[in-house]
């Protein structure tokens, strides 16, 4: 039985796989440093990361693997749920131990399932975190959006926030992981705030932060999400699926109203039972 | 503060020039009003798509519309908000029955003037609330003079601004050839609304619309989407014509028009006038009008099942007689239309999973085209078992009827279609499934 430690970053585990190969010593566990082994009769091996064995590994992953398929590798780690350590493992141990191209289609294997789960579900995590992003903005003309998703999909979403705001100062911030991306027109740096603002965490930023028009338009984007409302059709089943609650602390458009919005008289609606005359 | 922090960290140089602020409080409420009327009165155009983008940020421009379209929202109605789809006016020189700015409709009016529209889109947009503007209007004096307008937004936007958002221009039915042009020159999609699928119910609802003025600036996009792409092959810097395509609406329920009727003009929209997308709207009552019919609910089911046969026509490979025919006009309400064409097909089932070809595969209940494809590819590595099948996402409960996996079934009796259509829709058991609520999933893959 061998436990691996390493020190929480990727490279820091694809060094784990390295030295595994390596020792021929496969793990039964692989856990980030201060972590408890696996019971007493353990072996524990602490790997350094390396850089270079890092990245033989990841260069490796390249020649038998599709572009797609080696970027899962990353979301596996990023998806950060308990065994996430082993399904790698396994997962790449698997793709160095087999003769044919193309592994990871083979969905006859579980770890190739369970990647191909893992990997959907971080592009579905990423994906609504695209959507639901809500910038405010502040006085200094930065745009601020806390955010707080299951997984730790802030660098995926990093790429696209970068091509879409070009010529804004952007910052997004994982309230829960306490580290944000910041964009300052030229490039993204992942900053920690020393001291977040605990109306960040709220993810409604305090108004002597904002600039004066910004309560206007969460007003403006309220009364348009309440009015393109088809009362007719209401569904709340479907509307909860497509937004569940736990992303409604940082939607603008489910947040109290400062004013409700009554739908627009304009309809003269037929009733189906005919009024009688009085 | 933690704002002076990031400055220390970071160095955020001033910020000029980005938003222009709204002048003045008066100005509010009016805007608020005039954002909820015309967002009210424009919410029945059901085509939200913001996808088939290719806008690219090329420097530093604001915004990026490639790939596949983003709902930032839902409405309540479980909806996809993705695009601000609003009404430059909702005032209106025609009187469609159907419509809730018609002309004699005693409703409030109201019109945005361009800058107004240009600064809503801007600041949703740097918001991340929206992908981009979905632009329509109410005819106010003629059909040029109100084109003309909504192209001055695109054109603002995209020339002022360098936005490269997403735009959607509803084309007015009778506007010159020469605006159309111009107006795909911005925008990403245009669309010309049908509404009614024959010339008899639009004679009937919207007397002042026909048929021919709604086809033919169909036409003039097409033609010039052909041209351009024909252009582009010869020079690469030909400037793009609504990149995204084009595409139409039909108000399904408001007349009297079978489902295979509507599938049958959408097939040949598609074909005839190279749509991307044909929007299938049910009927909402929005005025009282003897020539409509009185429905307490809109016929959201209905809607469902052509989306679902859309689908089916579109990407799946079937034809539209294969799933309507004379003697079966309209769509099943109760079973999905593939469901339905598989029970009346049984003599080409059962497929074995492990050597059926890909385009049958597709045609198996219960398995979508994700599935399919992970079938052909999986099963290069060994044969499929149904725990695989289980794992790939097909839908067992359906496809078990139709396949078998390594010559075996999972079913150890033959059912009739009655027995089959029962146990889908009320489970194994007979159970009465809520099946309404199940079913009830707008814009779901038929699978
Ligand atoms: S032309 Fe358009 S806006 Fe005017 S009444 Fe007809 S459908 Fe309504």
């Amino acid at each position: 039985m061998y436990f691996y430690s390493y020190d929480g970053s990727f490279d820091g585990l694809l060094t784990v796989v390295f030295e595994a190969f390596e020792r021929k010593a496969w793990p039964t566990q692989i856990g980030k440093e201060g972590e408890a082994p696996p019971g007493i009769f353990a072996t524990h091996h602490f790997v350094p990361t390396q850089e270079d064995k890092a990245n033989r590994v990841w260069d490796g992953l390249g020649k038998k693997l599709s572009a797609a398929a080696r970027e899962n590798v990353y979301k596996a780690f990023l998806w950060e749920q308990p065994g996430f350590e082993m399904l790698i493992f396994q997962f790449v141990r698997l793709v160095f131990t087999s003769a044919q191209q193309g592994v990871e289609e083979n969905f006859t294997q579980p770890c190739v399932q369970k990647m191909a789960a893992v990997g959907k579900q971080m592009f579905r995590e990423k994906h609504r975190m695209e959507a639901f992003v809500r910038f405010q903005r502040s006085q200094d003309g930065l745009y601020v959006a806390p955010i707080n998703p299951d997984f730790n999909v802030l660098p995926l979403v990093v790429p696209h926030f970068e091509k879409r705001y070009a010529d804004q100062h952007w910052l997004i911030y994982d309230v829960r992981r306490q580290y944000g991306a910041y964009y300052d027109l030229e490039q993204v740096h992942l900053i920690t705030l020393e001291e977040a603002p605990p109306s960040l965490r709220k993810g409604q930023l305090s108004p002597d932060i904002l600039t004066a028009v910004e309560p206007l338009y969460q007003q403006l984007w309220q009364a348009y999400f309440d009015h393109v409302n088809i009362p007719e059709r209401k569904n709340p089943k479907l509307h909860l699926r497509h937004l569940p609650k736990r992303y409604w602390k940082y939607l603008t458009e489910k947040k109290p109203r400062i004013q409700a919005h009554q739908p627009i008289q304009n309809k003269q609606v037929p009733t189906a039972v005919p009024r009688l005359k009085a | 503060m933690w704002l002076k922090l990031l400055v220390y960290q970071a160095v955020v140089p001033y910020l000029a020039n980005v938003f222009r602020d709204l002048k003045g409080i008066e100005m509010q409420t009016p805007l608020l009003e005039k954002l909820s009327i015309l967002a009210d009165s424009a919410k029945y155009d059901v085509s939200c798509s913001s996808s088939g983008g290719k806008r690219k940020n090329e420097g530093k421009g604001l915004g990026n519309a490639e790939g596949m379209g983003i709902c930032h929202s839902y409405t309540e109605d479980g909806r996809c908000v993705s695009l601000l789809k609003i009404l430059l006016t909702n005032f209106c020189i025609f009187d469609c029955a159907y419509c809730v700015s018609r002309k004699s409709n005693d409703v409030k009016r109201a019109a945005f003037t361009v800058q107004e529209v240009v600064d809503l889109t801007i600041n949703f947009y740097r918001r991340n609330y929206i992908e981009g503007l979905f632009l329509s209007s109410g005819i106010f004096k003629n059909a040029d003079y109100t084109m003309e307008r909504l192209v001055r937004v695109a054109k603002k936007l995209r020339q002022e601004h360098k936005f490269n958002g997403y735009i959607h221009l509803k084309t007015i039915p009778g506007a010159s050839e020469e605006l159309v042009k111009e107006a795909g020159l911005y925008a990403d999609r245009l669309s010309v609304n049908i509404e009614l699928p024959t010339e008899e119910s639009l004679q009937a609802l919207a007397p002042e619309k026909n048929f021919k003025e709604v086809l033919t600036p169909m036409g003039h996009i097409k033609d010039q989407l052909v041209l351009v792409k024909e252009e582009k092959k010869l020079f690469k810097s030909t400037p793009s014509f609504a990149p995204a395509g084009q595409s139409t609406q039909l108000i399904v329920g408001a007349t009297a028009e079978s489902d295979r009727q509507i599938l049958t003009l959408a097939d040949g929209l598609y074909q005839n006038f190279q749509l991307k997308r044909v929007y299938y709207s049910g009927y909402v009552p929005v005025v009282t009008d003897s020539r409509l019919p009185i429905i307490s609910t809109p016929p959201i089911i209905r809607e469902n099942r052509l989306y679902q046969a859309d689908w089916l026509v579109r990407l799946y490979g079937f034809g539209v007689n294969e799933l309507l025919d004379e003697q079966n006009p309209q769509l099943d309400l109760q079973i999905d239309p593939k469901l339905a064409w598989a029970l009346r097909n049984r003599h080409v089932f059962p497929l074995e999973i492990n050597t059926a070809d890909y385009e049958m595969i597709l045609r198996v209940p219960g398995v979508g085209i994700k599935s399919a494809k992970k079938i052909v590819s999986a099963r290069r590595f060994a044969p499929l078992t149904w725990e695989h099948l289980r794992q790939i996402g097909v839908v067992l409960k359906r496809a078990k009827y139709f396949i078998t996996c390594g010559g075996r079934s999972l079913e150890t009796r033959e059912w009739d279609e009655e027995a089959i259509r029962r146990k889908i829709i009320f489970g194994e058991k007979g159970s009465r499934a809520s099946l309404w609520g199940s079913q009830l999933d707008l814009f779901q893959q038929a699978s």
